[in-house]
């Protein structure tokens, strides 16, 4: 039933979304076509994106003709190179999800081993200094870490490469300037559902069972404090695809974010548009997934 | 001890930037014979590309980089309050409509909205203020909301009610002011993610345009000239998360004074 209302509730969402969007390239100031082409463009040239854009046609009638084609496929098509836009994002999403997935891995990885092991040592001095660098990590953002990652890594030590997507070991830093930040959140989540898991009944039983420390810790303790982390996780992806934007700049990966970004520098709205639409129904799906997983994962979900 | 310490380095920026002010120290003078110098005497946070002096544009960056955040907290928080309150009290269409609206905002992650609006209005300083509210206001209508909603059935609410209060009376005189510490505490943590979307978007180029000094502007310029001059972005970066810091830092001391609980 909770299902079923979660998946009704993404339509006016996804609605809004479109309409968001739609109505960005009408929040140019003055005239977009003479924005986009430039003053020094022909009449028929202005004339004939006019057309190409539907920007004559009433608002409404515009908005529906988006709908439409959107429901087609049809992203529109770039305006200096005249690609259809959805080549252009077919080309750049891959490297972006790619990006993200090794991101996610990389929080998740560094992240709960960290947690763990500052709940194991709680109050300790481990602890401290686990606890001290991730909220100063988790406080950083990607325009910040990205070129402390690429001065220390690659131009000081010379380990990795500095930017480009030619070498396997490329997505490295940026993938860690992306997951750090995760990673931080996800120590201090860790650590506190961890501890406070730890004092419960069944975990007191399962010592006096006689199970060693690792199995009651990873089996049984881990299992109900990881819960709260897939709510982080979900919630984290969005400052993780918005941080690509700016990762992918400073790193050279050619990612939808650089897309964006190049778009918006060439004054190609039609991508522009494209890809903060492709970037947001992303985030919404996900959280839609994040919702679900969890509801799976916690069998008192299903009945409440 | 962090407060203090977030205090004192809050008064030396404030400070500094006021001295540079004072000083009419603009950063703008071009030194061609100096470019990308390292921190000497004549220039103690060296120079950059163009021969400038770095710690003059950090200072006036600095300013920018405040008052932008200031004005686009102050304007953020008029407007979410506004649709919090009415959408709370109200409740019933109002509230769903209204609250329909903000699920449409909040569906855009992060600062991806600002940089979509930044884009088309194209850059500037006061389109890059526009940007940023146009998605900030979002967090203080649903906080406001909220708490409107549970504070709408005290009954010191209901009583001035019954007593035939009107509902503008209700709102700023009966349920406003318990919201006040609660929205202090929002408004100093939003001061520093401002001034992260600030540097944000003027790293992609859609903020502050040179000649003006902006510190999103001078971390890219920094990290163009990584190779040559490291100490250009290490120095932007450092001044910059300083200042996060101890804003951060006091946001963190208002909430235990004001014992706020923040989501």
């Amino acid at each position: 039933m909770h299902l079923f209302k979660r998946l009704f509730s993404v339509i006016p969402v996804v609605f809004g979304v479109l309409l968001l969007t739609f109505l960005l390239i009408h929040l140019v100031p003055g005239d977009p076509v003479e924005v986009m082409l430039g003053e020094s463009a022909s009449t028929s040239d202005s004339e004939a994106l006019r057309e190409e854009l539907g920007l004559n046609q009433p608002l409404v009638v515009q908005f529906g003709h988006y709908l439409n084609k959107l429901a087609h496929g049809d992203l529109g098509q770039s305006i200096h190179t005249k690609t259809p836009i959805i080549e252009l994002i077919k080309a750049r999403y891959p490297a972006t999800v790619q990006l993200a997935v090794v991101a996610l891995c990389l929080g998740v990885l560094i992240g709960v081993p960290m947690g763990i092991y500052a709940a194991l040592h709680a109050g300790h001095w481990q602890d401290f200094v686990i606890t001290l660098i991730s909220v100063r990590l988790s406080a950083m953002p990607a325009f910040w870490l990205g070129p402390l990652l690429m001065l220390l890594f690659a131009v000081w030590l010379g380990w990795l490469p500095v930017s480009g997507m030619d070498h396997h070991a490329s997505i490295i830093l940026p993938a860690l300037t992306l997951g750090l930040g995760l990673s931080a959140i996800l120590t201090r989540m860790t650590r506190t559902s961890l501890l406070e898991v730890l004092n419960d009944d069944y975990i007191r039983t399962a010592r006096a069972k006689g199970l060693s420390e690792r199995t009651v810790i990873l089996r049984h303790a881990l299992r109900a404090a990881l819960l709260p982390i897939i709510t982080i996780v979900g919630l984290q992806m969005g400052s993780l695809l918005a941080g690509t934007v700016i990762t992918e700049t400073i790193f050279s990966w050619d990612g939808i974010g650089r897309l964006l970004v190049e778009s918006i520098e060439k004054r190609d709205y039609p991508v522009t548009q494209a890809c903060v639409l492709i970037v947001a129904l992303s985030y919404v799906l996900i959280n839609l997934v994040t919702d679900i997983v969890y509801q799976v994962a916690d069998p008192r979900m299903r009945h409440a | 001890m962090a407060r203090t310490f977030a205090l004192t380095i809050l008064i030396f920026w404030l400070g500094a930037v006021l001295l540079a002010r004072l000083l009419d120290i603009h950063g703008n003078a071009i030194d061609l014979q100096h470019i990308l110098a390292s921190p000497s005497l004549r220039y103690w946070f060296g120079s950059d590309d163009l021969g400038r002096d770095i710690l003059a544009r950090v200072l006036r960056g600095a300013e920018i980089s405040i008052m932008v955040a200031i004005v686009v907290t102050i304007i953020n928080m008029l407007i979410g309050v506004t649709i919090g309150l009415l959408a709370g009290f109200f409740g019933g269409k109002l509230d769903r409509l209204l609250m329909q609206i903000t699920d449409v905002f909040l569906a855009f992650p992060g600062i991806l909205l600002a940089i979509a609006f930044a884009a088309v209005l194209g850059p500037g300083m006061l389109n890059l203020v526009f940007a940023l509210c146009l998605t900030g206001w979002v967090s203080y209508a649903r906080l406001t909301r909220g708490q409107t909603l549970s504070l709408r059935n005290r009954q010191h609410v209901q009583a001035a009610e019954s007593l035939g209060a009107t509902p503008y009376r209700l709102m700023s005189r009966h349920i406003l002011p318990l919201l006040t510490s609660l929205l202090m505490v929002e408004a100093t943590y939003s001061l520093a993610s401002i001034m992260i979307a600030e540097a944000s978007l003027s790293f992609l180029g859609l903020g502050i345009q040179a000649p003006n000094a902006s510190w999103g502007a001078m971390l890219r310029d920094g990290v163009r000239y990584m190779l040559v001059a490291p100490h250009y972005v290490l120095i932007v970066g450092l001044s910059l998360m300083s200042l996060i810091l101890a804003i951060n830092l006091g946001g963190d001391y208002l909430r235990d004074k004001l014992d706020v609980r923040t989501a």
